[in-house]
């Protein structure tokens, strides 16, 4: 078996409506347990997972209001990572002119938000945003 | 799907501890601002967050936390937390909040040197 082949592969179709992001954190949690990942993993997957729809329900102003999230077990014979890939068909960014938030700035200012791509990649092995036109495609993943 | 957070509040003195339960989102945050806005109000200058019922918060709950750190920094107070997950204390310090407020292993050891 080749290297990166789907081991267990799970899609689902969320509404964009309050705490649905906690939907797809279960469904993280569920994958990375199939893993064996350690329980500090399993809580930053299903927290990446939580930041990247919240991200799409705030921000992308998808006509549909869906996002939809596809979860990859990769590996060769035994899983090796977890990809998730979470897609909507909103209005787009750009990632390189997203500043990055910084605490010092944020105390006092009006907009404390914004963390939520900082907290991502902070929490992942190694995240990709692809966006434009037609909607946002963050694909992230982290090894067991 | 509702998750709702609970709190409990312990006044002691200058210290108050306000213990959570459940998922930190943005009406949690409100709410654990408004507890937190009564204490200040009160007089407590030191408030200890004890997250060990809080498995899961969300950045913008987060973002709520940061506007209390501002108001004990006002009153040159203080706001710890403690008992926090692993992944809970990672993000903290992905964000910077470990530099504006203390983070404490255990409620003893947050109460112990807020009370020096």
């Amino acid at each position: 078996m080749a290297s990166d082949a789907i081991l267990r592969e799970v899609s689902l179709v969320l509404p964009m409506v309050p705490d649905m992001e906690i939907a797809a954190g279960k469904t993280a949690t569920a994958l990375a347990e199939f893993m064996e990942m350690s329980s500090d993993k399993i809580d930053e997957v299903r927290m990446a997972v939580v930041e990247a729809c919240i991200n799409s329900f705030e921000h992308s102003h998808a006509a549909d209001h869906k996002v939809h999230l596809n979860f990859a077990v990769l590996g060769s014979e035994e899983p090796e990572k977890l990809e998730i890939t979470i897609r909507d068909s909103g209005v787009g960014f750009s990632p390189d002119d997203v500043e990055e938030p910084r605490i010092e700035e944020k105390l006092w200012a009006a907009r404390k938000r914004g963390w939520g791509l900082k907290i991502i990649r902070g929490l992942m092995d190694e995240v990709e945003i692809h966006s434009g036109r037609n909607g946002t495609t963050v694909v992230m993943r982290k090894l067991r | 799907m509702s998750e709702t957070l609970k709190l409990t509040v312990d006044r002691q003195d200058r210290l108050a501890v306000i213990y959570t339960e459940g998922y930190i989102n943005n009406q949690g945050g409100e709410e654990i601002a408004r507890a937190a806005d009564e204490l200040i109000g009160a007089g407590h200058k030191a408030l200890v967050l004890n997250l060990h019922g809080t498995k899961l918060v969300n950045s913008i709950g987060i973002s709520i936390l940061i506007e209390i750190i501002e108001k004990m920094l006002e009153i040159d107070g203080t706001l710890a937390f403690c008992c926090l997950t692993p992944t809970i204390e990672k993000t903290f310090h992905i964000m910077g909040l470990a530099q504006y407020a203390r983070i404490f292993k255990d409620l003893d050891e947050a109460v112990g040197a807020l009370t020096d």
